[in-house]
């Protein structure tokens, strides 16, 4: 599948001079452009309240640019039907930095969810989700519920859920920040190993340690601006 | 950690590869919204109340109905004629021959007159007993059975008594009383429907409110669907199933809880009854039973709460996400 001409390749996320404010206060991001191929890896960084978060909820759909073009897989967002933003969402994985899991299901319920919100029947994806799931070395957890599992047993359980439905783009906010320094390191090769597979990663961090070991993109937040470090 | 460590998202069944064991017992398809919380409880006794007083007017206005029916149908069956007497006419004559065109007429099933004692005892009540009537001009009276079975026509009897015995011998078919029963009854059911379509209206806004509640608690969770690829669609199903199970949960309840009580009443009424005083109250005002179609219009009711609940609960999600 891999086009000869990589350049050439329609992006799968684009922000052409995009402006984001909330509200009638300042903006948060200013002259935001950017595009990230298929198959790149890259960080997104720079100090708190830059506008990291913001800017993954505008590609996450979950918020609109001021002004600005935003194009998600090749569709530029504005006017877009409902239909299509769950069809945009379906090629997405996220791991939010707080986790988001939903307590009052097991953490095999939770990490089955985009496959079950699909409409496919349980039968159909057990045996993956378990597989997944004694991957990420949760298969003794599967049956507990959030509350009861450790920081680190919960962020693995939000990356198994964003990796199930095998993403064509992985959205990770400080995906590393409640794990100590040896299971970061597992959990970035984890999706170095995704990259390898096709997805393309978007990994908002401040942590140097992470980011100098990769040879990868950096997407520096600074002030609402945008600066690219390849 | 090698790239084949990944697993497939689908592994294809031609691999042969052993898919790892599941745990048995893993719970796997829990409902999407929680249930079982205190706001979900209260809403489900709310509509077990509203249904429960709903399956009470819906049982006594069919209760009403039935009674009234039955009544009218025993009235309608009969007529009476009376004779008026009137000075220089022999009365027993008249009677006589108004038993006699009666009798002939097709479809009277039985012809009773009233003698000249019983007339006068039928006065008593308002009267009072032991006084000489015998100056006075008390009207006769002859009651006729009509046949159930065969059509009777009253018209004709009416026109034929008017015939032979004019200014004195008169039909009544008990028509106005019989009106006055039934636009008493018909109100009475009227103010039961609308009793119980008031609950229902009860029911459904009682819903919007605890759905609203509801989508407010579960903000979270209809976020977190939302960004796994729920669509809206998905999303107000689940909402609805929850919402449609609480329903049937407080419509069973209400509408066993109407059933018990009518069961219970109705046995208390039996029992009450064993008198003679019970059976004149049971003659007045008929047997305290709702019969098969009352029971099945509380349970009706039930459902309609139900299913009242799952649409306007579905209505308000898809408003809500909107």
């Amino acid at each position: 599948m891999r086009s000869l001409l990589p350049g050439a390749e329609r992006p799968v996320v684009q922000f052409e001079n995009v402006g984001m404010r909330y509200g009638l206060g300042p903006e948060v991001l200013s002259d935001v452009s950017f595009r990230i191929a298929p198959r790149s890896f890259q960080f997104l960084t720079g100090p708190s309240g830059a506008g990291k978060t913001t800017l993954l909820r505008l590609i996450l759909l979950s918020a609109r640019p001021t002004r600005g073009l935003v194009s998600i897989f090749g569709e530029e967002v504005s006017g877009i039907s409902a239909k299509a933003l769950t069809g945009l969402r379906r090629r997405m994985g996220v791991v939010f930095q707080d986790f988001r899991l939903l307590d009052h299901l097991t953490t095999y319920e939770n990490v089955a969810l985009p496959l079950r919100v699909q409409g496919r029947t349980e039968a159909s994806y057990r045996a993956e989700v378990v597989e997944l799931l004694r991957w990420v070395g949760l298969g003794e957890r599967m049956h507990a519920l959030p509350p009861l599992l450790s920081g680190g047993e919960k962020q693995r359980a939000a990356i198994a859920r964003a990796l199930i439905a095998r993403p064509d783009l992985l959205l990770a906010d400080e995906p590393t920040g409640n794990v100590d320094p040896g299971l970061g390191r597992r959990l970035l090769r984890l999706f170095l190993e995704l990259n390898k597979l096709g997805t393309s990663v978007v990994i908002a961090t401040h942590d140097f340690g992470i980011m100098d070991a990769v040879d990868a993109r950096r997407m520096v937040l600074g002030e609402g601006r945008l600066r690219i470090e390849e | 950690m090698s790239t084949q460590a990944i697993p497939r998202a689908r592994p294809e069944p031609a691999a042969g590869a052993p898919s790892p064991p599941v745990p048995a017992q893993l719970r796997r398809n829990a409902a999407l919204v929680p249930t079982d919380t205190a706001a979900g409880r209260s809403l489900a006794a709310v509509i077990a109340i509203l249904t429960f007083l709903a399956g009470l007017c819906a049982g006594a206005a069919e209760m009403v109905a039935a009674n009234a029916a039955q009544w009218q149908g025993d009235v309608a069956q009969e007529v009476t004629i009376q004779i008026r007497p009137s000075p220089g006419r022999d009365v027993d004559a008249d009677l006589a021959r108004a038993a006699g065109i009666a009798k002939a007429e097709p479809g009277i099933a039985e012809t009773r007159v009233f003698s000249k004692a019983e007339a006068e005892r039928l006065l008593e009540p308002w009267l009072g007993s032991g006084l000489d009537l015998s100056d006075l001009p008390v009207p006769r009276l002859i009651a006729l059975k009509l046949d159930r079975g065969r059509g009777s026509d009253l018209k004709r009897l009416r026109a034929r008594l008017l015939e032979a015995l004019p200014g004195v011998a008169s039909l009544d078919d008990h028509a106005l009383w019989l009106q006055r029963l039934s636009t008493a009854a018909g109100a009475f059911v009227g103010i039961g429907i609308g009793l119980v379509i008031l609950v229902l209206v009860a029911t459904g806004l009682a819903v919007t409110f605890a759905t609203r509640g509801a989508m407010a608690s579960n903000r979270e969770v209809v976020e977190v669907l939302h960004f796994v690829g729920a669509d809206d669609d998905y999303i107000a199903k689940a909402f609805q199933r929850r919402f449609f199970g609480l329903g049937l949960r407080g419509g069973a309840i209400g509408a066993g809880c109407a059933i018990l009580a009518f069961v219970i009443l109705g046995l208390l009424a039996r029992a009450a009854r064993s008198g003679p005083a019970g059976q004149e109250v049971e003659a007045l005002f008929g047997a305290f039973q709702i019969g098969l179609r009352g029971y099945a219009s509380v349970v009706l009711i039930g459902v309609i709460a139900s299913l009242v609940t799952g649409v306007v609960s579905r209505i308000t999600v898809r408003r809500f996400l909107a």
